[in-house]
């Protein structure tokens, strides 16, 4: 295999990153404590200038650019996943930049490891060989329990970490126990060249089909699925709350993108197993995920139990791809998640600002509880959340609605009215969950004997996150027309 | 007819800019605010009633803006002589809601005043929508608000209530939100409400909409067996929280049926109208035997409202024009009605802090304007003729006798249980002797107070008394939907129906009920 300097070019947004982050970390020892904002500066505008390079790296849609022998693809499906990572890594950091001082462990390395696993992310999207992309998750992941596991003061923090960790080894062996299956099968682990081994083989080998479940069940645990959520409320309440919302949004959005392109690109010949297989799991994940949510005390794991139901929602989009008819075939299915996980970004983002910024004395607020009567102490962040919480909850004329409407568009288009009732009553569950955030912050009084009173702790930065999450919140609500038609482009190279 | 001036936006822009105008205003100064929106809002309304042309047989004041490309979804609104009654209603009922919290809400006032008028914007929309996502996104936007309504400014047990009827009401709906999608794939790809409702249907699909239809309007109306949350709503909700409710939200679910159920799916409409007629029977006798054995006055009203809703979905579904105009003029009078007597008791739980009858005996000799008012509400809502509600009920009972001289006479015992439990509540509210030791010194209605209620009082006895302009204006609409049912239909075309006006109707269709006499 030759270098060229095309190739290198191709991945330069990736390089960019990648020393940056390797930047950071050695800056980090030489920068005074009281400078560290630095460091967060330096990796936002990496962010910029990638997202310029990216945005103007595919002048042509449907132009598919591979590089480093098709071991990555250029495309506009990679380019509007890269777009969102960007915007939800570049809002994470300015998030990250109060909450850590306040959880005094504002440290440098955080930023060099956000970039990772940005750059890991990107590597995801972007791969077109099993291997390529494998690497990517590794990346993401690695970076990821560091992350976690960052408030070492806290033995909930590593306590998340060590069982990230553990779980997330073991999924990433049973994904590269179906890639060798794979790698047997078709004598390459690319993407075309698998393809190209399933239509021969056919699609009842049992071998195919069992690389293909081996495969699914690795993605399901980076997707938080039913039955593979098992990690996420622990780690998504024990990690700091920025990193939370950074995995909730960033892995989420980058762990479907792989997994769409694996299963249309590589594993479309078997649409029909798959799907069935997709079904069940769509069901099971926003059942548990809902249902579950109910109980919940601690927000941020009401949150994560919320999460696993989004990807319940967002699945029965992948459904409807496989089983796609007539002249649209999966597009509609595909692109309803690219807009569903998009609007997802912008609300989930906004909640965890707001968790982020609550404070009980000098530990953080996180208990539903701790929102008691916020509305009257704090009506403008109360406001906020409650657009947020409206928005997870699917009610117009917010993102949340607009995301679940194509998703079911899409579901109602494969024949699977069916589905998207079950879907859309466990949408009427998710609002009790939901409701009862907004109803704790306004029409519950604070306790006046409590001593430590929860208040928010704010900063521009900060502010200007929240701006951004509800600005995408209500105008992606009141007008997807630029997103919709962005996605149905981009969607359009997967193939 | 196109009009050129944009009417109905303006009439969901000016209290959406009230609303945005709370954050910046002062907690003395929301009151005035919220006024001015409404009444302004009314003055746009207003004119309406006399620019629409009754003979027209198209939506009127059309707008028709393209808002989603993929799948297209257009900001489409118009009137016709249904909506055109609730629309006025609506803007009509809302300066009367900010009058009777001037001094009820004391706290939160901004936000309260910003509720109240985006639930405004949401009600208006949803009866002047004709894309049906657009409808669905009205239809759904007030839930929130309603919400917040309920749980921050009502009574002790408002958490319950205000959860429930946000579960309740959001379960129904989002059914409708699959039939809404599917009717999308079978229709001809379009969300346009006029073009669906042109088109022809499977039977058996029109069934599996029709109840999913049933689930998002019969929960709203609401129908027995769905009204649990309603007694549990009205209880708890502040004043102006009861009378929109009862005014205007119940409405929107006899309103859905009306638009969508009967044009969409006749064939469904058809076969479900024993079970509709049944359901409407049932909830008109229920409704008022419960309202018989209430001690609280905001639970009898609103007993009563789950009855007098049975005739309306009653006069519905006999499917004959009396019946549907009747229905449609029972929707308005119940508005206004209903609203009066919900402002009644908001008024006297000011003074006396309790809404059980048994705190509030014998008013007449301390209010006698009060008591008067309270008299005249009670003789409407039980339908003495030359009130609103007579002229409403009896059409609905000639439809329904059309259709059935059985259920006609079961349907009359609700009359019949009204006046009873209407005029013993008055017996004991106005005319009973208060225990000494228990009324404080009651001062009558303020200026305030009157200039709340009389209005709703001038229009019982109008609608009563000359119901010809009222139902004139609808006659034709109801004729279209009417005919829209029994026409052959044709499978639907995806076009943006010019403007948004395609005519209900190409020829003029035979009336579904050939032996009803044509009024």
């Amino acid at each position: 295999m030759t270098l060229y300097g095309t190739d290198l070019m191709a991945l330069l947004p990736e390089l960019i990153i990648v020393v940056t982050a390797c930047l950071i970390i050695a800056l980090d020892p030489i920068t005074p404590a009281s400078r560290r904002d630095i460091l967060a500066w330096l990796s936002v505008g990496a962010l910029a200038l990638c997202l310029g390079l990216t945005g103007g790296q595919i002048n042509v849609l449907n132009v598919r650019v591979s590089a480093f022998s098709d071991l990555v693809v250029i495309d506009a499906y990679a380019r509007f996943w890269k777009i969102l990572l960007y915007g939800v890594t570049g809002l994470t950091i300015l998030m990250s930049l109060p909450y850590l001082k306040a959880e005094r462990v504002h440290l440098g390395e955080y930023y060099g490891f956000i970039l990772l696993a940005l750059s890991g992310m990107m590597v995801m999207v972007s791969g077109a060989d099993l291997l390529t992309i494998y690497l990517g998750t590794e990346l993401m992941s690695l970076s990821l329990y560091v992350m976690t596991g960052l408030n070492r003061s806290k033995p909930r923090s590593l306590e998340a970490a060590a069982k990230y960790f553990v779980l997330g080894a073991f999924s990433s062996g049973i994904l590269l126990y179906g890639i060798s299956l794979l790698y047997g099968l078709a004598g390459s682990t690319k993407l075309v060249s698998i393809a190209g081994a399933i239509g021969t083989r056919g699609a009842d080998d049992s071998l195919v089909l069992i690389a293909t479940i081996l495969i699914a069940v690795g993605f399901g645990f980076k997707l938080a699925t039913v039955p593979f959520h098992m990690w996420t409320p622990d780690v998504y309440q024990g990690a700091p709350t920025s990193v939370t919302a950074f995995m909730a949004v960033a892995s989420k959005a980058a762990s479907f993108a792989a997994f769409m392109r694996v299963f249309v690109e590589g594993l479309g010949g078997l649409k029909g197993d798959w799907s069935f297989l997709f079904l069940l799991i769509s069901v099971a994940t926003l059942v548990l995920g809902n249902v579950v949510a109910i109980v919940q005390t601690n927000i941020k794991r009401m949150l994560a139990y919320s999460s696993i139901a989004h990807a319940g929602y967002a699945l029965i989009g992948f459904v409807a791809a496989g089983r796609g008819v007539g002249a649209s075939g999966g597009t509609p299915g595909l692109a309803s998640i690219m807009i569903y996980l998009a609007l997802y970004s912008f609300m989930t983002l906004g909640a965890f600002a707001v968790i982020g910024m609550l404070r009980k004395g000098v530990v953080e607020g996180e208990e539903i509880e701790d929102f008691t009567g916020l509305a009257k102490r704090q009506p403008l962040a109360a406001f906020l959340m409650l657009v947020f919480m409206g928005s997870l909850a699917g009610i117009p004329p917010t993102a949340g609605f607009i995301g679940k409407f194509y998703v079911f568009m899409a579901a109602v288009e494969a024949g699977l009215a069916w589905l998207a009732a079950i879907a859309l009553i466990f949408a009427a569950v998710s609002a009790y969950y939901y409701m009862r955030v907004v109803m704790v912050m306004y029409m519950r009084d604070p306790n006046p004997s409590s001593v430590a009173q929860p208040r928010l702790v704010t900063s521009p930065a900060l502010s200007f996150v929240l701006a951004c999450a509800v600005a995408g919140v209500i105008l992606f609500g009141l007008f997807p027309n630029p997103l919709v038609s962005f996605a149905l482009q981009s969607v359009l190279t997967l193939k | 007819m196109t009009s050129s001036f944009p009417w109905l936006s303006l009439l969901l822009v000016l209290p959406l800019a009230g609303a945005i105008a709370m954050y910046f205003a002062t907690e003395s100064s929301a009151r005035w605010i919220a006024l001015v929106a409404t009444l302004a809002d009314l003055f746009v309304a207003l004119p309406l009633w006399w620019l629409f042309d009754p003979q027209a047989i198209q939506m009127q004041f059309t707008e028709h803006v393209a808002w989603v490309t993929t799948p297209p979804i257009y900001y489409s609104l118009g009137l016709d002589g249904i909506s055109l009654p609730l629309v006025l209603m609506t803007a009509g009922i809302m300066p009367l809601c900010v009058m009777a919290s001037w001094n009820a809400i004391t706290t939160r006032v901004r936000g309260f005043m910003a509720m109240l008028l985006v639930m405004e914007v949401a009600m208006v929309g949803v009866f002047i929508a004709l894309d049906f996502v657009l409808f669905y996104v009205f239809w759904e936007a007030m839930l929130i608000p309603m919400y917040l309504l309920i749980g921050v400014w009502g009574g002790s047990n408002r958490l319950y209530a205000a959860i429930k009827f946000f579960l309740y009401t959001l379960a129904g709906s989002l059914l409708l939100l699959v039939a809404i999608l599917v009717l999308y794939f079978y229709g001809g790809h379009t969300f346009d409400i006029l073009a669906i409702s042109q088109g022809s249907y499977p039977a058996s699909l029109q069934m599996w909409l029709f109840l999913a239809f049933f689930a998002a309007f019969a929960v709203k109306v609401p129908m027995f067996p769905f009204h649990t949350w309603l007694p549990d709503a009205h209880v708890e909700a502040p004043t102006a929280g009861s009378v929109i409710l009862a005014s205007i939200l119940l409405k929107m679910g006899t309103y859905g049926f009306l638009r969508f159920s009967l044009p969409m799916l006749p064939d469904a409409s058809r076969a479900f109208t024993p079970m509709m007629v049944v359901l409407s029977i049932i909830a008109i006798i229920y409704g008022a035997y419960m309202a018989l054995a209430q001690v609280d006055l905001k639970k009898l009203i609103a007993y009563s409202s789950v009855s007098h809703m049975g005739f309306v979905t009653l006069g519905l579904f006999v499917l004959n024009q009396q019946g549907i105009e009747g229905a449609v003029l029972q929707m308005v009078n119940h508005g206004i009605t209903t609203g009066g007597l919900f402002l009644c008791v908001g008024m006297i739980y000011e003074r006396t802090h309790s809404r059980l009858i048994a705190d509030n005996v014998g008013l007449a000799a301390p209010m006698p304007q009060y008591a008067t008012l309270l008299v005249i509400f009670a003789l409407s809502s039980l339908g003495l003729p030359g009130t609103n509600s007579f002229v409403g009920e009896f059409l609905v009972l000639v439809g329904t006798f059309l259709w059935s001289k059985a259920a006609t006479a079961f349907a009359s015992l609700g009359i019949i249980l009204a006046a009873t439990y209407l005029l013993w509540m008055i017996q004991r509210v106005v005319f009973g002797v208060p225990s000494p030791h228990h009324l404080p010194k009651l001062r009558d209605l303020s200026q305030r107070e009157l200039a709340t209620l009389v209005p709703l009082a001038l229009l019982v006895f109008l609608i009563g008394l000359f119901p010809n302009p009222f139902v004139s204006r609808m006659h034709q609409s109801v004729t279209n939907t009417i005919a829209s049912m029994s026409r052959a239909k044709v499978a639907p075309t995806a076009h943006p129906s010019a403007g948004g006006t395609a005519p209900l109707l190409a020829e003029s269709g035979e009336q579904l009920n050939p032996q009803g006499p044509s009024r």
